[in-house]
């Protein structure tokens, strides 16, 4: 399940592009990789993030699994609901399961992210 | 002696099965070149030959004193109880609870000893424990520096001189500026502290009761450090608690302190327990083991160790802490050693080594030659002031059969004239009179 | 079973204590008093007694039960050690007391016990001194990596990375990270151990130290130790042992003579003394000469005369990494366990731990894929892959290991296995338990061709059947309150 109106990235995000912002979140594959989520620490709102760095942790029984930044910008939202509901993640990856939005401010660093089929076609190299 | 029940038979049955003649065999993936040099050890011996020695060697320590030494570190009572339950060998010859179903007792006992250390202190959780009293408190402020993203630290000059030392020793590596701040009055220099309290600060380190025993009450300095934006952590004497105002009663963000006093031998130095309490909202950033409740598919209440994304087998270099280990017997006694001495009984013997340190403060400040500073209330332990050196009263007192007490110019330079006297309920009144007298008779005499 | 609170009842009491013989009334100010007494619970001895016995049936342990945890070295635990330890001479010494003027005699026999065991350590690993300040395994692994700091820092060197195999232990990382350092992860070759190429590539001047477990947790002893250790000295990194494995090398090798300049041992591992349901243990730390002048104090020295004393006199030291002198009781457990094997009981220790190792492992490869499939040491990594294809893991096989009395394999490590099953017999199991080990995994490789959906309800014979860790994780019940 890879939705055509996303973008990718490597680390297994995903990233919707709604204007001058984007919203982020982790894909069907990274939650299944991951089982049950526990815990998601949240980036806080107002804070800057730049490309690739860590902005938060989604975190299981037996991994945690660092979430980077895909695009450099402003944290404009964080998905609180995550906080007390943490399955949201498993349950809904590319909907509920959102996990902040982002101001972007150098939209050519959105040159580097994959599109669905790329996506796609890096889950089936990694699998073999 | 040897604990091997492979008998010769055995051995060549299994060789044959392996396919080869010799043991050495086995050991051919090491080159000949790189051979043990030298292994020049003593040949086995008996147990009545080992027992004998190691006799021998205990009864070379005088254990036979009547001590008023403290320090952090005391001689109370451990009912027996304590010992019969800690020597079960399902619980000592158990590895860490990694199979909870195989590990439930050991389990269960450390929840229950999180909750004993949470109503001890006032805090909603504990950790399983961390090695001793030091590392707690070092642990602690380097979790303070996580969750702030600061890295100043004041501690207060009435914090134990050797976890200060040890605080030194573990961040030599890092980026961390400390501020010592000093003790007035046997309490700790409230402007001092405010003085370098700021928004680079990441907690501010204090201890109750002090090194010198005496009682504080953090309540002001606690809101002083939540408006900077600073945590406070206090490292405690769990005895103490019987009586005194909790940590959370005065505010800390994390309480740390050497769980020796309870139900723990002296036994020179350890092992000990190091333990380590902290509100819900900072359980993440705590490091060691923790054990949580929960279920299994019947709906059985079961326990098993938890949140473990903080620890090394799982972050490796992003854990909280390289700590992979806890003093799990050591928490078990404390556990049992709460248990038998329950609500009311915590509060007894607090108030039981309260009187006793009182009445020996009296007898003492009657002596010419002594000075006691009332200047602030203490708990078991407090300060003299010698007119001759204490170094010299205290190795004349040890003639006597009484170690009368720690010189505080070891530890602090301008405090050289000082001593500390730690009484347990382990003493008696005729034991605080015979150091009184002795006391007296070696300033004197 | 219900939790000890649940016994609590106002007025029960499992202690009591001397009138109070002094004429003193205790006065608090009450801004200095708790509000509420403790909640301790409020019980009989008899009660504490009768729960916590009951609680320790529910546990597996050495003394009952076969425990092969891998990398644990989970062996016998000599009962006399527990006597020995609990004498009075030792239990009830203070250890502030050799600080005080004159003490140093209160306290000979302690100062001794350690001196002696230093010394032996020394002998067994080939290094040059010991410091048994290290309450355990991680933490002389801390100890040794601030010791190699303090060495490069008075040097004037400037050094940034530790390198690490990724079949180390997690602490490896986890050390070195909280002691100032980068680390960098080095892979393994075909043959498990730390691929040569790789090495010497990431092998900089800006390395500080290479920790290394040997044998490696595959039970492999990395034939190219030597190469290694030189091209470590060559760039003027130190060379760090973790000696989680000791237990199978004892009297072959030394890790001194394999030019290690750093070491850490596990007392509760390869020196018999139990592990206590996760501790305490007691981790000494060994270096070489050039290493000595860092060790922490306070050091025990043996006068002119024959008596001992602390000498807390050295400058270059890194101070303070214990309240004390170590893990006392421990180190004391550990002694008495190497004046009993002595020289042959320990080398035959380790012969008989390698024999056990590699008999277990001919006979399970019948059942179970073995990866790295040399002559082990005293471990070896079996993997699960097989069965798992038909959905019984590792976790799956521990858990019907527990219903037939065997307290399961380290699984899921090394990280580098999949479905790892890491074997550690110990010397101290016979043929016969070891006989019944093979038969059980016999069985369970056969239930898992023919039925495998059944592996899901292990264990079934236990107090609890496998416990929802999810749930824990989330609603994070780590106290009862109230």
């Amino acid at each position: 399940m890879i939705p055509e109106d996303l973008k990718y990235t490597k680390d297994h995000e995903w990233v919707r592009i709604e204007g001058s912002e984007v919203v982020i979140g982790i894909t069907d594959y990274a939650q299944s990789a991951l089982g049950d989520i526990t815990f998601v620490e949240l980036p806080d709102e107002g804070g800057e993030v730049k490309m690739s760095d860590t902005f938060a942790t989604v975190e299981s029984v037996k991994a945690a699994s660092d979430i980077y930044a895909p695009l450099t910008g402003k944290i404009t939202a964080a998905n609180g609901a995550l906080e007390d509901t943490p399955e949201l993640i498993n349950q809904s990856p590319y909907g509920d399961g959102w996990i902040c939005r982002i101001a972007a401010t150098d939209a050519s660093e959105e040159k580097v992210l994959l599109d669905a089929a790329a996506y796609g076609q890096f889950l089936e190299e990694s699998k073999s | 002696m040897s604990y091997i029940p492979i008998s010769d038979d055995d051995r060549a049955e299994m060789l044959k099965a392996i396919g080869i003649r010799d043991v050495d065999e086995l050991f051919k993936g090491i080159p000949e070149s790189l051979r043990t040099s030298s292994f020049d050890l003593a040949e086995g011996r008996s147990e009545i030959e080992v027992e004998r020695h190691i006799k021998d060697l205990a009864d070379k320590n005088s254990t036979d004193l009547v001590t008023f030494v403290g320090g952090g570190f005391y001689d109370h009572h451990i009912p027996a109880a304590v010992d019969a339950i800690v020597s079960r060998s399902e619980f000592y010859t158990a590895y860490t609870p990694y199979q909870p179903e195989a590990s439930q007792g050991t389990l269960q006992a450390i929840y229950e000893y999180q909750s004993c250390i949470a109503r001890l202190t006032g805090m909603e959780v504990s950790n399983a424990s961390l090695y001793d009293g030091g590392t707690a408190l070092y642990e602690a402020a380097m979790m303070a520096i996580r969750i702030t993203g600061r890295n100043k630290i004041i501690m207060d000059g009435g914090v134990s001189p050797i976890y200060r030392k040890m605080m030194y020793c573990y961040t030599s590596n890092l980026s961390i500026e400390f501020v010592e701040t000093p003790v007035v009055h046997g309490q700790s220099d409230r402007s001092e502290i405010e003085k370098f309290l700021d928004d680079k600060t990441a907690a501010v380190i204090l201890q109750n009761p002090n090194f010198f025993g005496a009682i504080d009450d953090h309540s002001d300095i606690a809101e002083r450090c939540h408006a900077k934006g600073a945590l406070l952590i206090e490292s405690v004497y769990p005895l103490s608690l019987g009586v005194l105002k909790t940590p959370s009663e005065m505010g800390a963000d994390i309480v740390t302190g050497e769980g020796q006093s309870l139900g723990i031998p002296l036994s020179f130095g350890g092992p000990y327990l190091g333990f380590m309490a902290t509100t819900k909202k900072l359980v993440r950033k705590m490091p060691g083991r923790v054990v949580g409740k929960t279920q299994d598919a019947e709906g059985r209440d079961g326990f098993v160790l938890t949140l473990q994304t903080r620890e090394q087998h799982i972050r490796r270099e992003k854990a909280t802490s390289n700590i992979c280990s806890n003093e799990a017997l050591c928490a078990l006694r404390a556990l049992v050693y709460m248990c038998l001495i329950g609500k009311d009984g915590l509060k007894e013997i607090a108030e039981l080594c309260m009187a006793k340190a009182e009445y020996a403060k009296q007898r003492l400040e009657a002596i010419k030659g002594v000075e006691v500073k009332r200047t602030s209330p203490t708990f078991n332990e407090f300060a003299i002031r010698l007119s001759k050196d204490p170094n010299e009263i205290i190795g004349k007192l040890i003639s006597k059969g009484i170690a009368a007490g720690f010189p505080l110019g070891r530890y602090y330079e301008d405090l050289d004239d000082y001593m500390l006297i730690a009484v347990t309920e382990k003493r008696t009144k005729r034991e605080i009179s015979m150091l009184a007298e002795s006391l007296e008779d070696a300033l004197w005499s | 079973m219900e939790l000890i609170f649940s016994k609590s009842k106002q007025g029960k009491r499992g202690i009591k204590f001397p009138r109070v013989d002094v004429p003193v009334e205790v006065k608090i100010e009450p801004k200095y008093k708790r509000e509420k007494l403790a909640e301790l619970p409020s019980v009989s001895e008899p009660e504490v007694v009768r729960h916590f016995t009951n609680l320790s049936k529910k546990n597996f342990d050495v003394d009952s039960h076969f425990y092969p945890l891998g990398s644990c070295t989970m062996k016998y635990n000599p009962k006399i050690t527990e006597k020995l330890a609990s004498l009075e001479g030792f239990a009830s010494l203070h250890p502030l007391d050799p600080q005080l003027i004159m003490g140093g005699m209160l306290t000979q026999g302690a100062l001794e016990v350690i001196s002696n065991l230093e010394a032996l350590l020394c002998e067994i690993t080939g290094m040059d001194a010991f410091t048994t300040q290290p309450m355990a395994g991680a933490h002389g692994e801390l100890t040794g990596i601030m010791l190699i700091a303090a060495y490069h820092r008075n040097k004037g060197n400037k050094k940034k990375y530790v390198l690490i195999p990724d079949s180390g232990h997690g602490t490896n990382p986890a050390t070195a990270a909280i002691a100032g350092y980068e680390v960098k992860t080095v892979p393994s070759d075909e043959n498990g151990v730390m691929d040569l190429n790789e090495f010497k590539e990431a092998l900089t001047s800006e390395v500080a130290a290479v920790m290394l477990t040997c044998p490696n947790t595959l039970g492999i002893f990395n034939p190219h130790i030597k190469k290694i250790t030189d091209a470590a000295h060559k760039v003027g990194a130190l060379m760090y042992y973790d000696g989680a494995n000791l237990n199978a090398i004892m009297g072959k090798v030394r890790p001194g003579d394999l030019g290690f300049d750093v070491i850490h041992l596990n007392l509760h591992k390869t020196f018999g003394t139990p592990h206590g349901g996760g501790g305490p243990g007691s981790g000494p730390v060994g270096v070489r000469e050039e290493l000595e002048e860092f060790l922490p104090v306070s050091r025990v020295v043996k006068r002119k005369d024959g008596t001992f004393a602390l000498d807390y006199e050295k400058p270059l030291s890194i101070g303070y990494i214990s309240q004390f002198y170590g893990n006392f009781g421990v180190m004391l457990k550990a002694y008495v366990y190497i004046l009993l094997l002595g020289k042959e009981g320990l080398i035959k220790a380790s012969e008989i731990a390698v024999l056990n190792a590699n008999y277990l492992k001919v006979k399970l490869k019948k059942y179970l894929d073995v990866p790295f499939d040399k002559n082990c040491l005293h471990e070896f990594v079996a993997s699960v892959s097989h069965q798992a294809e038909r959905g019984v893991r590792a976790i799956d096989v521990a858990k019907a290991l527990i219903d037939k009395g065997i307290h399961p394999p380290t699984v899921y490590f090394p990280l580098i296995v999949k479905e790892a099953m890491m074997i550690e017999p110990t010397e101290t199991e016979s043929k016969e338990t070891l006989d019944e080990f093979i038969e059980v995994m016999k069985e369970l490789a056969l239930l898992a061709e023919r039925e495998p959906d059944v592996f899901r309800d292990f264990p079934k014979t236990t107090c609890v059947s496998r416990l929802d860790e999810v749930k824990a994780a989330k609603d994070m019940d780590l106290a009862c309150l109230s």
